[in-house]
């Protein structure tokens, strides 16, 4: 395959904010492990974890560390800069991924490092990390063992 | 208890519209004022006999409007919540003041001016919250990146081309292309479409609507009041807001169930909605359907009911939504798509012309008119709107 690698959103879009119920998921990701909210009194899933779960009202949540695997539930390719600073970052490819170890979820996320001409839908993928400067720690995906060109990167 | 046949929309108005940003030196609220004077004169009344609003996606500051138009009291003032989802919704918050007699005479209004902010790269002026961290981490900078991935959905489970999402487009730019108040002018052809930038893949420029500025104000008021009025009533013969949890903040959320991803969020809105009105699909002569980007109203047209689900592409690809011969023609004045983008209230405006006789690209013998708000972050709305 060839063509136009997919790279990264513009960092400078991105401020994290977190609360008690969000934090989790990024402290993991300074982990490089991958999680997600669970309610750990009816075992439902919910993304971005809120402080109750929408069907049985418990607070209780736990945090299972994910395979990182995951297929490709659909996808965009951003090709145009709607602002000059996302010149340096076009093209890059915003996903949503669906767990296998959590139902029912999907992740918006990045497909990243890969030819953007063989991402389909359905792709598997599995989780890469991009630790920005500021110590941020992001997740994204890329295809599983399908042209990938870097382990993941470094800020 | 209903709202259904009790109230009416008899007055319009608007300014001209503008592409993004051409409307300054104005105001906005210059803009919105211009457009409330303009529909209460329509109506044959003074803005002194103004004494409500009914807002949508945050509104517009009541006092100053009064203060400005010398409005002597307001005895209703509220919004709804959300974005543009609630423009067709906001003529049912009207409804539901005049016919509880908390008003009499109550204003719609919308406007925008994109001169500070394109609403193109809308999420990326939102402020960061925890929740927001999950999209904008993706660089999902604005709504067309989030919309893409609905449409992708829907083209990677029913067969959806873009050839079909071309067809709305096309449609569109014909109606907008003689029509006086339309900005795009330009013939559009299928090789032209195909051959635009992808901004969003699958997403084109031209499947993208309007950015523009100018303001639309509708007056709703009883029927009865409506028929001793200058214009003939636009009766409001249903009109819904609200929406499932499975839709939710959709765009901001993406987790919505398979069957509701592929959908526009719509299902219960036209349920409700045509339960209220006591009408089927088969009764609606006109549709305007909110059209900030093509596949969404492939997906509403699926759930009005005008074809089934999954079944929108070959809908519009069989001539369908043409206003030249189609069984259903929609957004008859070019749409957002290639008429204005004044966040839903030209659909409004453009139903009331075709159930007066008077729209420029009038439906034969027109005597309802479906017009829809969203599908966006709950709410989302429709109204019905019949002649008297």
């Amino acid at each position: 395959m060839s063509g136009p690698i997919a790279k990264r959103p513009l960092e400078s879009l991105f401020e994290l904010v977190t609360d008690r119920w969000t934090d989790p998921f990024w402290q993991a990701a300074r982990e490089r492990r991958l999680v997600a909210a669970r309610c750990a009194s009816c075992g439902r899933f919910r993304m971005p974890p809120g402080p109750f779960c929408p069907d049985c009202l418990s607070q209780e949540i736990e945090w299972p560390t994910l395979s990182g695997r995951g297929s490709v539930y659909s996808f965009t390719i951003v090709a145009r800069a709607i602002f000059p600073a996302m010149e340096e970052c076009i093209p890059y490819v915003p996903a949503l991924i669906e767990l296998p170890d959590a139902q029912g979820i999907r992740l918006i996320t990045n497909i990243v490092d890969v030819p953007i001409d063989g991402i389909t839908v359905g792709a598997e993928v599995e989780v890469v990390w991009d630790e920005r400067a500021d110590g941020v720690v992001v997740p994204r995906f890329t295809l599983v063992g399908n042209g990938r060109t870097d382990e993941g990167r470094r800020a | 208890m209903t709202i259904a046949g009790k109230t009416a929309i008899a007055g319009v108005g608007a300014t001209p519209f503008y592409r993004r940003g051409r409307s300054v030196p104005q105001t906005l609220e210059e803009l919105v004022c211009k457009a409330i004077i303009a529909a209460v004169d329509d109506a044959g009344l003074t803005v002194r006999d103004v004494d409500g609003f009914a807002f949508y996606s945050e509104g517009f500051d009541t006092p100053k409007l009064m203060e400005t138009l010398g409005i002597p009291e307001v005895t209703y003032t509220a919004t709804l919540t959300g974005a543009g989802g609630g423009s067709a919704g906001a003529v049912g918050l009207a409804s539901s003041a005049i016919v509880s007699g908390m008003a009499r005479n109550v204003i719609v209004v919308g406007g925008t001016q994109q001169a500070a902010q394109r609403f193109g790269a809308i999420t990326s002026a939102y402020e960061a919250t925890p929740d927001t961290a999950f999209f904008a981490s993706a660089g999902l900078v604005g709504p067309g990146h989030m919309f893409a991935l609905l449409a992708r959905r829907h083209m990677h489970r029913f067969g959806t081309t873009r050839e079909q999402f071309a067809e709305v487009a096309l449609s569109g730019r014909r109606n907008a292309i003689d029509h006086p108040d339309a900005l795009m002018k330009k013939p559009l052809d299928l090789e032209t479409y195909l051959a635009a930038p992808m901004l969003a893949d699958p997403l084109c420029l031209f499947d993208f609507c309007l950015e523009s500025d100018g303001a639309v104000a509708v007056l709703v008021t009883s029927v009865e009041r409506a028929r001793d009025m200058k214009q003939p009533p636009a009766i409001v013969a249903g009109c819904v807001h609200g929406g499932e949890r499975d839709w939710g903040r959709s765009l901001y959320w993406m987790n919505m169930p398979e069957e509701t991803f592929v959908s526009s969020g719509n299902v219960a809105i036209a349920r409700n909605l045509y339960r209220q009105a006591g009408m089927t699909p088969a009764d609606i002569d006109t549709a305007q359907i909110y059209d900030h980007f093509t596949p969404m109203v492939i997906a509403q047209l699926e759930d009005f009911g005008f074809c089934g689900r999954g079944e929108g592409g070959p809908f519009v690809a069989s001539g369908a939504i043409r206003h030249d011969g189609g069984s259903l023609p929609i957004n008859t004045d070019g749409g957002q798509l290639s008429g204005a983008y004044i966040w839903g209230m030209t659909h409004i405006r453009e139903a009331v012309a075709q159930l007066r006789g008077t729209a420029f690209h009038q439906v034969r013998g027109a005597r309802t008119a479906l017009v829809t708000g969203g599908p966006s972050s709950l709410p989302n709305s429709g109204l019905i709107l019949r002649r008297d």
